[in-house]
């Protein structure tokens, strides 16, 4: 199929990965308390940063593979 | 409910990359297969994520949150019984059949199989229910954002009265999914599932990982919860002693074998996520990988019901920075789960024997608001609502296939081009989603009425896999019998339940209209018999009226019956990569679980 879904899955979750940390970052830590201390957001968005990247590198190498695929059949039918 | 301008941001982009999707895929739509069946291209990956996520409706996270916080860890047989083995069964015994004989659905498969009448009856009770599960979907949608108030500060900024939330609720969600499943069809709403359902773990397992260190780990909620609460299979043996109230044999029979088998094996819902597969191992591996996550689910949505119940009550949790939030009722309820408020009175609910009901539905919402702080709230939410979208766009892409290729094709016009077929389904999608809407209403205003609806569904879905057991594994089954068998199945159902109550109930909706010749101690043990009673008459219904009937020709049944098909032949791939290995991993790995929450 034409569109290869861990890009906007890549992308989507990255985005969020970097609002969320920089929001944990930036943001007052008062609010906190409820998540027992723990800097969810920053932490969240970590992962889900680094989610999102490996996410994006499968899509990527699975692109070069078809497109080095594609280059070789012609090559290979004459 | 305190949102930010953040927790908007994250709900807003995801609305974006879920239309977004359609709008990038609307150029591929050009054949009714690009659209009904996503070009039978996917990935095995892809489909199996979305064969799984089909299923994360309302029912599924709401639902499961709320019996983990009214059962415990039991209600992990609704996995580990419940749905692996049917998906293991599915995968290698009955997709040969469904995605070899190139069905386009599963009444289809119906009608190359059996005959028209069966096909009939199949179709238009399905279509029918899809509509309805998915108007439930938008239902409890739109009530839960009224009862946590996510709507209240945009609606008072706009001036409008409070009581729009219900209404602007179904709206959103109705347009976003109309959306972009009329854009990019089946593959649109796959892709979706699969955005879906890693958006869910995203969401949920900050609120697990925070809840078990909270309460000690799962030692810690161990010794705050009773024993029978942490133990799947304690007091299995008799049905008094476990919470479910139900024994093993009604389980592993009822749930395990009928129910489970006649959800995952038979419904068009999940088995059109594997129809999309680009080849037959694909196919055949879309419900194996889809097992996986499956059976680990329990950890991400069973586990915060149990944690909501196991918390201390508080007052104080839910007073942060001096702002007070959500606190009506539940110091008066249990951990984190408020009483139910009766909504004629106004009044909190009190059952039969005048204990105030528990409002379970709300365990995992109150937990997300418990921890999650601003910002990861929005993702929280979000997860949530992406849950009840896919539902909701699981149902509808099945109706619209089911309408068009089944009963439009079939009974209204036939011999129209493919563009006509394509065009009908996008058209049946905007119908489709307008009386999900209607459905929606009618669960709003009359409840009872949709109780008896998905009643009347599980009498007709309860005899299904009999029908499809004979059907794919003994060639003498005929069309007669198929129809007659599903007829008499489902008369059995009604039969049973009209005669049989579950202890403490009134006669009526809950059964015994008939006459009570029989007391169930729970509800749940009364629905795992009925669907063993109409499986057992369907079978014997569909053997019998066979063997009366003339048979079809063999060379007919080509393709459709087990021991008249080549075998898929896999020598060709690893061992990792056979169907067979695969599903043999997948029930080893739900036996060590079994094992593990004994």
């Amino acid at each position: 199929m034409s569109l290869d879904i861990r890009y906007p899955i890549g992308w989507m979750f990255s985005l969020f990965g970097v609002i969320l940390a920089l929001f944990g970052v930036f943001a007052d830590k008062q609010i906190y308390a409820r998540s027992l201390g723990i800097n969810i957001n920053f932490d969240a968005g970590v992962g889900l940063l680094a989610f999102g990247i490996v996410m994006l590198l499968l899509a990527w190498r699975g692109s070069t593979k078809a497109k080095a695929k594609a280059g070789v059949e012609p090559d290979a039918k004459a | 409910m305190n949102l930010t301008a953040i927790d908007w941001v994250i709900m807003f982009l995801y609305f974006a990359f879920v239309l977004g999707i359609g709008v990038f895929l609307k150029r591929f739509m050009k054949t009714s297969t690009d659209f009904f069946l996503a070009g039978r291209s996917l990935p095995a990956w892809v489909c199996g994520i979305a064969f799984m996520a089909a299923n994360l409706g309302a029912v599924e996270v709401i639902g499961m949150g709320a019996s983990g916080a009214k059962y415990g860890i039991a209600t992990s047989h609704f996995y580990w019984i419940g749905a692996i083995p049917a998906m293991v069964f599915i995968g290698i015994f009955m997709m040969p059949f469904y995605y070899g004989s190139r069905a386009r659905s599963v009444p289809e498969f119906l009608r190359l199989r059996f005959d028209e009448k069966t096909r009939a009856l199949n179709a238009i009770s399905f279509a029918v229910m899809t509509i309805f599960s998915s108007g439930i979907s938008m239902y409890a949608m739109a009530k839960l954002i009224q009862v946590l108030h996510i709507l209240d500060v945009p609606l008072a900024k706009m001036g409008l009265p409070m009581s729009w939330s219900f209404h602007l609720s179904v709206f959103i969600s109705a347009l976003i999914v109309l959306g972009y499943v009329f854009l990019g069809g089946l593959t649109s709403a796959i892709y979706n599932e699969v955005l879906q359902f890693f958006l869910i773990v995203a969401g949920f397992f900050p609120l697990v990982f925070l809840g078990l260190k909270n309460v000690g780990g799962w030692s810690g909620l161990k010794t705050l919860l009773p024993s029978a609460f942490t133990h799947s299979w304690q007091g299995m043996t008799n049905a008094q002693n476990n919470p479910l109230g139900v024994e093993w044999f009604g389980l592993v029979m009822g749930l395990g074998f009928t129910l489970s088998f006649g959800y995952w094996c038979t419904n068009f819902l999940v088995v059109q996520r594997a129809m999309a597969a680009g080849s037959m191992t694909d196919a055949r591996r879309t419900p194996l990988i889809a097992a996986v996550p499956k059976m680990f689910f329990p950890a991400l949505v069973i586990l915060p019901g149990m944690i909501a119940l196991a918390l201390p009550t508080p007052q104080q949790a839910v007073t942060v920075n001096g702002m007070v939030q959500m606190q009506t009722a539940s110091n008066a309820g249990k951990g984190l789960i408020p009483l139910k408020i009766d909504v004629a009175t106004g009044k909190p609910a009190i059952d039969r024997e005048g204990r105030p009901v528990l409002d379970y539905d709300l365990a995992i919402p109150n937990m997300l608001l418990h921890y999650f702080p601003t910002g990861i709230l929005g993702l929280g939410l979000t997860a949530l609502l992406a849950s009840f979208m896919s539902g909701m766009a699981g149902n509808v892409t099945a109706f619209n296939t089911v309408w068009t290729y089944d009963i439009y094709q079939a009974y209204i016009h036939k011999g129209g081009s493919d563009k006509h077929y394509l065009h009908m389904g996008q058209f049946a999608t905007i119908f489709g989603v307008l009386f999900s809407i209607g459905a929606a209403y009618t669960a709003a205003r009359f409840n009872n009425l949709m109780d008896f609806l998905q009643l009347v569904f599980a009498f007709v879905n309860a005899p299904l896999f009999a029908t499809f057991l004979l059907g794919m594994f003994w060639k003498r089954s005929t069309g007669h019998g198929a129809f007659s068998g599903l007829l008499c199945g489902t008369a059995a159902a009604a039969l049973h339940h009209g005669l049989t109550l579950p202890r403490g109930d009134l006669v009526g909706i809950k059964g015994g209209w008939i006459t009570v010749v029989h007391n169930y101690p729970s509800e749940m043990a009364q629905n795992f018999w009925t669907a063993i009673w109409a499986f057992f008459v369907c079978f014997v219904i569909t053997v019998g009226i066979s063997l009366m009937t003339k048979p079809r020709d063999e060379k007919e049944l080509v393709g459709l019956v087990y021991s008249l098909t080549e075998k898929p032949r896999e020598e060709h791939l690893s061992w990792y990569q056979r169907p067979a290995y695969l599903g043999g991993v997948v029930l080893v790995l739900a036996l060590v679980l079994n094992i593990i929450f004994r």
